[in-house]
């Protein structure tokens, strides 16, 4: 037997989410899969989907793999997430107001205060300004990954602006399409409507001198961004206007956009652009993708920024430890979801013993994302470990350690019929004046047999995501 | 004392700009030192922006003036009372830890020459240390304008062994920090005596914050703490994040700016 949760087969028997599935594949004829799979690849193709999840880079016009076998919660298992969805999203959101504010956490000696103080994300110019409603993080992304039935970790949080939602959207949208008598057989959660949660969510935090229907954007870097395809998407989706810097200036107390009929002021800019570029005045004097001035009419408030500037202090991989902690400080909640136990290299004994077990764990930049420059032991040569152990002496602050986690896998349609293959997902949390979640989110796939990671850019393909109605 | 200000700033641009957005910190801050009297910002063709006073306590005020405009004018004009409180900022409401100011920016990246300065200076406490090392930057780059720019670091300053105010602000930062005080960059004005001492009315100085005492100002130029003479507008990580003006034009001229600052005492 695996040592792997396989989230459909427990002993042979079908666990129930996916008792009506087992049919479906045994009577699929191998034709029909393979004319089916290439149907959905046409379909990507047409819609233009091609872009990489995460800012992972490589090659922005690969097409990433989608693999038709769907990935299924009960409504129970659902419930269970999403409450510790919410509760982390609360906290996250919770941590950001009080660092910008009086910082009791760090008062009270329950975080460093130079894990926040000399962060590179911490914005010096937002300390003491309350974003509307207090939300500074209204897109969390959370990192899940499930090693039994009731086994979740939180890989990491993402508090600026999470992408890969439009994969989420497309995927239910594709398999709808190929397969409408599977959404007759079971009956799953719709996911179509996150794009309006996601405008309500955006309008629920305009500034107190928004006087009237709040007029929200999508702020872009342009369409050399590998990101482009999705701005682009929600902002048709949301029926909302896709901008670049150059399309919006201030003027007076505000924020205008440039349109045929004249200036027309904006509101709420959700922007997926960084903070170091969203105004050459207060950050980055040479960026040319943001606005200059911005960031005067945001503190005033002028006009709300969604992701709120300095969020990204909220989903450092140091930071990240101390989570559950934040739960418990803000919330006095128990945490109901787990972080993954994290070694900080940092720490001279916490150093010592990732030194030496080198072979079992996995080993992170503290910034770095995409599976880049990351060490997952059991899978490394020699040769590879002993050229991470030599970076991670010459610079352990810069590395953070974890077990290697028994990923759950899904079956996946492979070359020689259905196989199973480890996972993870990223559910998309909206914070505004509520907070909600839509019952879904993406699932990344290793589609190399045995691999545990599970990014686009390392061989990853994507799964539709289902949640039961009860 | 009773200080006038008078400080004027003419951009002109050699063509026609379609619009410059500028951001302020041209007010006094507000602590036990100086009490402002009357206090105007004015600019030329200017609309008013958003103002608020931020984290670290300073009054900003952002400006936006339409273009087609080829001359912008920004005028400062106040009376200010002010007290020696031996460079101490007393009574100061801000809320940014001290701590963020152990970061250091482009300027104040130390290399060796710097750490070796650093390492020099010793005191009995955090108050002596950090006047040892205001004292050691100032013996270190002499006075004199014209040899930096605006972009010297303090390493480059340093190994010049000259610069201006700016220069040894950023090089007492660096140290500073070096020896894990916090420090930071301060704006404002400085009144000099009709002797022709001092150096130009429009001066920079660094804070150091001192473990028990807070922030302290030292001005390694003039090798003294900031007293009545001095008036604080605002600071920042370093120069350009603590610049009383900072803006954007939007069009292809170039820039000219010519300033004027008198600082005059007025007879009580």
């Amino acid at each position: 037997m695996s040592k792997f949760f396989n989230e459909m087969f427990q002993s042979d028997a079908v666990r129930p989410p996916y008792a009506r599935l087992e049919d479906w594949v045994a009577t699929m004829p191998t034709e029909l899969r393979s004319l089916k799979q290439a149907e959905a690849e046409e379909l990507f193709r047409r819609i233009g989907i091609t872009f990489a999840v995460y800012g992972e880079g490589g090659d922005p016009d690969r097409l990433i793999p989608f693999d038709m076998f769907p990935r299924v919660f009960s409504a129970l298992e659902w419930h269970r997430l999403e409450r510790g969805i919410k509760q982390r999203a609360r906290a996250l959101n919770a941590f950001l107001a009080d660092v910008y504010g009086r910082a009791e956490i760090i008062k009270a000696g329950r975080i460093p205060g130079h894990l926040v103080w000399r962060n590179d994300a911490f914005e010096k110019a937002v300390v003491g300004i309350t974003p509307p409603k207090g939300v500074y993080s209204h897109i969390v992304g959370i990192d899940l990954v499930r090693t039994g039935p009731d086994d979740f970790f939180v890989l990491e949080d993402n508090c600026r602006t999470p992408s890969g939602v439009s994969y989420m959207l497309e995927n239910r949208e594709i398999m709808m399409r190929m397969f409408p008598e599977l959404f007759h057989r079971n009956r799953i959660e719709p996911v179509e409507n996150y794009p309006a949660l996601l405008r309500r969510t955006l309008a629920s935090v305009a500034p107190a001198k928004c006087d009237r229907e709040p007029c929200v954007v999508i702020l872009t870097p342009g369409h050399f961004n590998s990101a482009y395809y999705e701005h682009s998407f929600l902002a048709d989706l949301m029926g909302v206007e896709l901008v670049e810097g150059q399309d919006l200036f201030v003027e007076g107390e505000f924020v205008w956009m440039r349109t045929t009929e004249g200036p027309r002021r904006v509101d709420v800019i959700y922007r997926r652009v960084d903070d170091a570029y969203l105004d050459p005045l207060c950050f980055r004097p040479d960026s040319m993708l943001g606005v200059p001035g911005l960031m005067d009419i945001y503190r005033a408030g002028g006009v709300s920024i969604c992701s709120a500037p300095g969020a990204g202090v909220a989903d450092d991989k140091a930071v990240y430890t101390y989570v559950p902690d934040m739960v418990r400080f803000y919330l006095g909640e128990e945490p109901i979801l787990k972080n993954v136990p994290t070694w900080q290299c940092a720490r001279p004994d916490e150093l010592k013993y990732v030194q030496e077990n080198l072979g079992e764990l996995v080993v992170k930049e503290v910034h770095g994302s995409g599976g880049y420059g990351m060490l997952v032991g059991p899978m490394a040569t020699k040769e590879q470990i002993a050229a991470f152990r030599a970076k991670i002496t010459a610079d352990p602050d810069n590395y953070i350690a974890q077990p290697t986690l028994a990923l759950s896998t899904v079956p996946t349609f492979v070359d020689q019929g259905v196989a199973p293959r480890h996972v993870d997902l990223r559910p998309y949390c909206l914070v505004g004046e509520r907070i909600e979640l839509v019952p879904g989110g993406l699932t990344r796939v290793a589609l190399t047999e045995g691999s545990l990671v599970v990014n686009s850019s390392q061989g990853g393909g994507v799964k539709d995501t289902w949640v039961l109605a009860e | 004392m009773r200080l006038t200000v008078q400080h004027e700033s003419i951009y002109r641009y050699d063509k026609p700009v379609r619009g410059v957005v500028q951001s302020h910190r041209l007010t006094p801050a507000r602590f036990d030192g100086q009490q402002v009297e009357t206090w105007e910002v004015r600019v030329s063709g200017g609309q008013q922006g958003g103002e608020f006073r931020d984290g670290a306590g300073d009054w900003v005020q952002g400006w936006t003036i339409p273009g087609p405009i080829s001359k912008i004018t920004v005028t400062v004009s106040g009376t200010i009372q002010t007290s020696d409180l031996a460079g101490v900022l007393r009574g100061h409401r801000e809320l940014v830890a001290p701590a963020v100011y152990l970061r250091d920016t482009l300027p104040t990246v130390p290399d060796i020459a710097l750490s070796d300065l650093a390492a020099s200076a010793s005191g009995a406490d955090g108050l002596a240390l950090a006047h040892a090392l205001a004292a050691a930057v100032g013996e270190a780059i002499a006075y004199r304008p014209g040899v930096t720019h605006a972009h010297t670091t303090a390493a480059e300053a340093l190994a010049l062994g000259e610069g201006v105010c700016q220069d040894h602000a950023h090089a007492l930062i660096a140290c500073a920090r070096l020896r894990g005080m916090p420090a930071r960059y301060v704006s404002g004005y400085l009144h000099s005596d009709s002797d022709g001492q001092g150096h130009e009315a429009a001066h920079a100085w660094a804070e150091v914050h001192v473990e028990g005492l807070g922030w302290v100002g030292f001005d390694p130029a003039n090798r003294c703490c900031p007293d009545e003479r001095y008036i604080r507008l605002g600071s920042g990580l370093d120069a350009r994040d603590a610049a009383p003006i900072r803006g954007i034009a939007r069009g292809n001229g170039a820039e000219h700016l010519d300033v004027m600052v008198a600082v005059v005492a007025q007879q009580q």
